[in-house]
């Protein structure tokens, strides 16, 4: 390593530390690698956000005038396999996580970099998968794939979609285990468990949630295969199965899946909010702890999805009293980022413009989450417009926020630019505004009774339809901006210096972009996480 | 360090896997009820055991964590199995 | 620690690994992590039986007494033959005796063919009784349907172990080939390790295998 050149331009990073195309496809190194899914998640955000526009512009008017009822059931099939399979899914572990996670412990690479790159691998497999699946008609059984609709009716290329989600599986469960054993073993001495950013608390969450519950979709959707392919009877009522029995596989991993995509934002957000705040995170044991809480607790409530499919009733008072329980960790998450940010020096800069905005969507997502773990409510809202809304202030303005923020708070350490703070913040003032108008119609949509998945509905409901369309352009406006900035700043942003932000936290105390392997030499760790009262309370960049 | 077991530690554990081995299969021949498939697993759960602390040196994995692991992949099929078993045990249709 | 042992070791220290036993604990770790994947999986395999067999408990019944009962237990007893040759191929690389640790290695190999020739043969032996699910099931009993059935997750379950067995098959042949080829010694044998833990873990599936497919509805004919 150059230490003494380290104040010239010419110093070596992992990114001009080789040149070419083999030194970026055959790399090990985590930080290399999670930039090979940036690129990948971020052009598959774009498929499947185009997908959501051709929907949302059908829907301007009651009647089917822009594509007709089968070419719209593809397109909201393949805007949700596409969207959380091959954006949500790995957007913060891969990228984020993949960069951070070896930083944020003092390690020089994750515990095993090969299977890293080869878990890259599968997922563009899989996603090559998905995108011929696309190009050669594309499937129409929504994201669920719910037999025996896709096993014994649909004509169209099921066993090839879920062949391509079943590889992106296996890409998931080994990043799941690299991050276990990375947090289990890899940490720099002194770095304890008590001292881990909640970042790596959140990540550490949702790896367990990868490990354990992937397996058992990738098994469901082998044996949808082989219903489908040779007639054999395991779900499909015709043939002596019980459909139900699918439900409940196909849910045990699909619900804890969404905490998969929200967890790591909780993760983002824990790291921004202390630090604009300039104050030490407020209860840092119980939004740690509120993570494994998650994890488990996740995995009682699947059946919440089933309440009106001919489920037992007993059982569904089981499953609908665990999902009231799984709001107590997410509550407390809220309450101690909002008494974080209490009597804290709060500087409104992007990544917190963002954060905040997580707060506020999060929380409306979630209680009407409760809306929908009430037996009696949701047998009202099943199926309606009230489940999309819901869902999408779960995942669009909580997970993708926190994943712009995040990228926001970290662009700076990943390219050594900073990007261009009054753009920043239009953009997330933009997709602010744009996620509203386009989602919270949608809650008044479904509560008044249309459903969902249809391209055609009864005049009445045409005003909120054209407002929630009119949003969505709006929203895409907001996502194409960062596009445009991160890139130029590229060439044309100032120098971020190592750490931008003032912020605590290892992965600032090196340089930015990081050496190859991260450290000089490995750290060692003194200090509890977020010491935000020994170090300045000023933000250096932000004015 | 890993432990090095001693070869006799393992014949012992072979043999006693293959004597229950003969044992829940001459127990299949005796018609015990509702018991039988009871016993039959109870038998396996006893030769999993084995295999796990034994041959794979559940026993002597010097990382804490590791048994963490265990664990919670067992712990995390019996919640797959029982909460949908509560489902199917409580219909009232069927 | 010899000083060519210990020059051996440093040679088989990855780069991001401060030693070689933080290394060899993330190995197994990462193998038991792994593992569990495993047991997630076959637990989707594991829950339609249970599910089905509350539901279908006559034809369950009815299907158990159709398998080959001998094949199925001799399997069992060769499957835990072949965990004990594994085991003492690990014991071996440990004390150093790669010769010892070749042998056990091959043994297990060949106490893996012998079980999927057996399985073959159990296959075949349903092939010809017309018990392979698909239009030419034929099963003259009660609920021929729900029997279907019980063959369909009987051929599934032991397909995925079979494939697991095959896959066994092959990682045991490479620690074989980089034994012989002298990559392992008493300081350095992670794989061979690892390999031995995903062997036993094939073992375990089938050590409930064996139960559930065979032995429940066994009894009614004896």
């Amino acid at each position: 390593m150059a230490t003494a050149s380290a104040i010239t331009a010419e110093r070596e990073h992992y990114l001009n530390a080789d040149y070419g195309f083999r030194s970026w496809l055959l790399t090990t190194d985590h930080k290399r690698i999670a930039l090979l899914y940036l690129i990948t998640i971020t052009f598959f955000f774009f498929v499947g956000g185009f997908f959501a526009l051709l929907i949302r512009l059908e829907l301007l008017t009651p009647q089917g005038d822009l594509v007709q009822a089968d070419t719209y059931n593809k397109l909201f099939s393949m805007h949700g396999q596409v969207m959380i399979f091959f954006f949500l899914l790995p957007a913060v572990p891969a990228v984020l996580g993949n960069f951070l996670v070896p930083m944020m412990i003092g390690a020089k690479d994750l515990a095993f970099p090969r299977i890293n790159l080869l878990s890259w691998y599968l997922f563009i497999i899989g996603g090559g998968l998905m995108l011929y699946t696309m190009l050669t008609g594309g499937v129409d059984t929504g994201w669920t794939f719910y037999v025996p609709l896709s096993t014994a009716y649909l004509g169209t290329h099921v066993v090839l979609a879920a062949v391509s989600i079943f590889i992106a599986g296996f890409s998931s469960i080994l990043t799941g285990l690299n991050f276990i054993v990375t947090i289990h073993r890899m940490r720099a001495p002194g770095m304890t468990w008590g001292r881990m950013p909640l970042f790596l608390w959140s990540n550490y969450a949702t790896s367990i949630i990868q490990v354990l519950g992937t397996p058992v979709l990738a098994i469901t959707l082998a044996l949808v295969g082989l219903e489908r392919m040779f007639h054999l009877g395991v779900f499909n009522p015709q043939l002596g199965g019980d459909p139900l029995l699918f439900q409940h596989l196909f849910w045990f991993y699909s619900h804890p899946a969404v905490y998969i995509m929200i967890l790591p934002g909780m993760g983002v957000v824990s790291e921004i909010i202390p630090c604009f705040s300039r104050k030490r995170v407020f209860g840092y044991e119980f939004v740690a702890l509120a993570s494994i809480g998650i994890a488990v607790l996740g995995f009682l409530v699947w059946a919440h999805h089933m309440f009106v499919a001919g489920i037992s009733v007993y059982s569904a008072m089981v499953f609908s009293f665990f999902s009231y329980l799984v709001a107590v960790p997410s509550a407390i998450k809220v309450f101690n980022w909002t008494a974080t940010m209490y009597k804290g020096k709060i500087y409104y800069s992007t990544p917190m413009l963002y954060a905040m905005g997580f707060i506020g969507l999060f929380t409306m997502g979630g209680m009407t989450g409760l809306f929908l773990a009430s037996l009696g409510v949701d047998v009202h809202v099943t199926d309606t417009y009230f489940i999309v809304a819901h869902f999408h202030y779960i995942m669009v303005g909580g997970m993708v926020m926190a994943y712009l923020a995040g990228m926001h708070f970290w662009w700076p350490k990943i390219t050594g630019r900073m990007y261009p703070e009054s753009w920043g913040k239009l953009a997330a003032m933009t997709i602010f505004i744009g996620f509203n108008l386009t989602f919270f119609p949608q809650f008044i949509l479904g509560w008044t009774g249309m459903p969902r998945r249809y391209h055609a509905y009864t005049p009445e409901f045409q005003v909120l339809n054209v407002l929630s369309t009119a949003g969505s352009t709006v929203l895409a406006v907001g996502y194409l901006l960062p596009m445009v900035y991160f890139l130029w700043s590229l060439r044309y942003g100032k120098e971020a210096g190592d750490n931008p932000w003032g912020a605590a936290g290892l992965e600032w105390k090196t340089a930015s972009p990081p050496p190859t392997y991260n450290f000089e030499e490995t750290p060692v760790v003194t200090w509890e996480a977020y010491n935000y009262d020994d170090l300045p309370k000023e933000v250096p960049v932000v004015g | 360090m890993e432990k090095v077991i001693s070869a006799k530690l393992y014949f012992t554990v072979w043999a006693i896997l293959m004597c229950l081995t003969a044992a829940t299969a001459a127990l299949s021949y005796v018609n015990m009820g509702a018991l039988s498939p009871v016993v039959a697993l109870l038998i396996a759960t006893v030769k999993g055991s084995l295999v796990v602390l034994f041959f794979m040196h559940a026993k002597y994995i010097d990382v804490k964590t590791t048994v963490l692991v265990i664990v919670a992949g067992f712990f995390w099929l019996s919640i797959l199995l029982l909460m949908t078993m509560t489902d199917y045990i409580t219909r009232a249709w069927s | 620690m010899s000083d060519s042992s210990e020059a051996l070791a440093t040679h088989e220290l990855r780069h991001h690994f401060e030693n070689m036993e933080q290394q060899r604990g993330a190995s197994s770790m990462g193998m038991w992590v792994f593992l569990i994947t495993e047991i997630m999986f076959f637990g989707g395999m594991f829950m339609a039986y249970l599910a089905y067999r509350y539901e279908y408990f006559l034809a369950w019944q009815e299907g158990s007494q159709h398998m080959n009962f001998w094949i199925g237990t001799v399997n069992t007893a060769v499957l835990i033959c072949s965990s004990l040759t594994m085991v003492l191929a690990v014991l071996a690389i440990q004390q150093g005796r790669r010769r010892l640790t070749s042998i056990m290695l091959a043994v297990t190999i060949c106490f893996a063919i012998a079980f999927m020739v057996l399985k073959g043969m159990e296959y075949h032996e349903h092939w010809l009784a017309h018990e392979f699910p698909g239009p030419a099931f034929h099963f003259a009993g009660i609920d021929p349907r729900h029997v279907e059935m019980f063959f369909v997750l009987y051929f599934v379950m032991t397909g995925f172990h079979a494939l697991h067995v095959l896959i066994g098959i092959g990682l045991v042949s490479t620690m074989l080939y980089m034994n012989e080829r002298g990559h392992f010694s008493a300081d350095y044998h992670n794989p061979i390790e690892n390999t031995g833990l995903y062997w036993h873990f094939v073992d375990l599936i089938w050590i409930y295998l064996y139960p559930l497919l065979y032995l429940i509805g066994h009894h009614h004919v004896g």
